[in-house]
């Protein structure tokens, strides 16, 4: 594994060079949305400018090139994650429309009235709320993994949770509190159960090497966008024969077979849950961000993160000490680089508006995780989140401008 | 460039930190009502106290958390209201609204529009502090922060309104 150069790779993301307010952009949103290295965007720039055509359809050269981009970018997120095929990648707008595929065609297909699924306090909205418009909509019953003080899941009432559950929908790592959930263990429980296994791998995949079969999920949600790749474009992947075994999710062009006045039927998967004409430029995008990723090398990328998070943990805690308060755990095993923290008396909001003043680039609110601030007992958190073009400079940038926040506002 | 000054001048950091009319009010007499920013997690609590032979407010509580910006706006605005005529009160809320938008019109370069209208609810209110507030808007995403607690008074008073009805 060859470590990452920092400042090399830095220039590979244009706006990284941006001022804001007469300072250098430091970008730490990134479990929000990531930067475009120069790869993603000359790849879709490329596409638009010479073999762009809608796909699946025209016989002419550059409509064949476009379908050839497009299903050569579903290899490529295939391989990125260690699927068996690449036709059990389904294409998608982003995580939230792969976890919305999955409750409408399988959950709708399979559950009914009494049954359960199960669900952790940590998971964001869109893995929650789906499944609450089908709790609503069916009489299926939502459990919750709770949350365990050291901002892990509390597994010692799983197997009861897991009792007569059809379904565990589960984030890899939080998005606020940056913990990592060990999958394969809750994969078996669940399974031993007789359960399905979601996992919303949104938070993961782009920050540590992903392998679908190593976890035993069944269903596995991202986007693209977090992972350098443009918006638009999400995956779900899911084992073949589950996705057969489907109805349809959107219906239109590209996902029949054939239709007639009286009916349709299905295309194969993964084109039967693609309707209508897809993300193509995106996609292409989505290609190259995994490309980008696998060149670095993701356990390259990973080593970083560990580094810089653990570097971050300690800066935050040796200068302000008691006074800050970090929601997630404490080291950095089993931990993503996503720091949620609050000033005793300051709210996120005013901390991440001085952050602005500095062009420190920070999210402030309840990350689309209310449940999760529910019970942690706060309205909002501030967060700071790394990825692969951040450096300890970033860091200290952060902490600067955590003081003049700090000293701002003291009470 | 809008610095931090604009935003936070000092009677707003005044406000956050020593809020004026902290509390409850018993209910009834004094109605209640919960005003939320469901993007940031804003909350205030409103406790109007009406008394229907002057039609003046006795008596305004808060209570709720969020942004410094939102909690200043609301003590604040219990400050401008109590022991005021509605008639006055309401006057302030279209007031503090035009301040709002004023600008928020002048920053989208459409300074003719109708701008006149509101310049008239402006015209003869005095504001006081609340002017204070008008950096908001140089702000966007933090103008709800500042007219959270106007819409909570305003839908206190519909309410009251409706109960005396």
């Amino acid at each position: 594994m060859t470590a990452l150069d920092i400042a090399k790779l830095k220039r590979d993301f244009p706006i990284l060079e941006r001022k804001v307010n007469g300072k250098r952009l430091v970008y730490l949103d990134s479990a929000s949305s990531a930067q475009k290295p120069l790869a993603v965007l000359n790849a879709m720039d490329e596409c638009h400018r010479n073999y762009y055509a809608n796909i699946h359809r025209g016989v002419y050269t550059i409509a064949e090139e476009a379908t050839a981009a497009f299903e050569a970018a579903r290899r490529k997120v295939a391989q990125f994650v260690n699927a068996p095929r690449a036709e059990e990648i389904i294409f998608t707008r982003n995580a939230t429309e792969a976890i919305n595929l999955v409750a409408y065609s399988w959950a709708r297909a399979n559950l009914r009235a009494g049954d359960a699924i199960v669900l952790s306090h940590m998971e964001h909205h869109s893995n929650v709320v789906p499944w609450q418009m089908l709790a609503a909509e069916r009489g299926v019953e939502l459990r919750w993994i709770p949350l365990a003080p050291d901002f892990r899941l509390d597994l010692s009432n799983l197997d009861a949770l897991l009792d007569g559950a059809r379904l565990l929908a589960i984030s890899a790592m939080s998005n606020v509190l940056g913990t990592i959930n060990d999958i394969r263990p809750l994969a078996d429980a669940a399974h031993a159960h007789g359960a399905l296994v979601l996992v919303d791998a949104c938070q993961y995949v782009p920050h540590v090497a992903t392998d679908v079969q190593q976890w035993d999920a069944d269903f596995i949600a991202f986007s693209s966008h977090k992972l350098l790749g443009p918006t638009g474009i999400g995956a779900l992947w899911s084992r073949l024969e589950l996705l057969e075994a489907m109805p349809p999710f959107l219906g239109g062009g590209e996902m029949i077979r054939d239709v007639r006045l009286d009916g349709f039927t299905t295309n194969d998967v993964p084109w039967k849950f693609e309707a209508g004409t897809p993300a193509i430029v995106e996609a292409v995008g989505f290609g190259a961000a995994v490309d980008y990723l696998s060149a670095l090398g993701m356990d390259a990328v990973r080593a970083h993160e560990v580094s810089l998070t653990g570097y971050a943990l300690e800066a935050l805690r040796d200068r302000f000490g008691e006074s800050l308060t970090i929601y997630g755990p404490t080291g950095v095993d089993r931990r993503g680089g996503a720091v949620s923290f609050l000033f005793d008396g300051i709210h996120a909001h005013d901390v991440s508006q001085v952050l602005d003043e500095d062009a420190v680039c920070v999210r402030a609110g309840h990350h689309c995780a209310k449940p999760l601030m529910r019970q942690l007992g706060v309205p909002a958190t501030t967060r700071a989140s790394f990825y692969l073009y951040n450096d300890e400079a970033d860091v200290d940038a952060l902490v600067e401008a955590l003081a003049k926040a700090q000293k701002f506002f003291a009470v | 460039m809008a610095g931090l000054e604009d935003l936070y001048r000092e009677i707003i950091l005044d406000h956050y930190r020593s809020p004026r009319n902290r509390g409850e009010l018993p209910v009834p007499p004094a109605h209640k009502v919960e005003g939320f920013n469901p993007l940031c997690g804003d909350e205030v609590v409103l406790y109007l106290d009406v008394d229907p032979e002057s039609d003046m407010v006795r008596d305004v509580k808060i209570a709720g958390q969020g942004c410094s910006i939102s909690q200043a706006s609301t003590s604040m605005m219990s400050a401008a209201v109590k022991g005021r005529p509605l008639a006055e009160v309401r006057q302030l809320i279209r007031a503090f609204k035009a301040l709002m938008s004023i600008h928020e019109s002048k920053l989208e370069g459409d300074g003719e529009g109708d701008g006149s209208d509101l310049a008239a609810e402006l015209a003869g209110v005095r504001l006081g502090d609340l002017e204070a507030l008008q950096g908001v808007v140089k702000f966007p995403v933090r103008i709800k922060c500042a007219t959270l607690a106007w819409n909570t008074l305003q839908q206190a008073l519909d309410e009251t309104a409706q109960a005396q009805a």
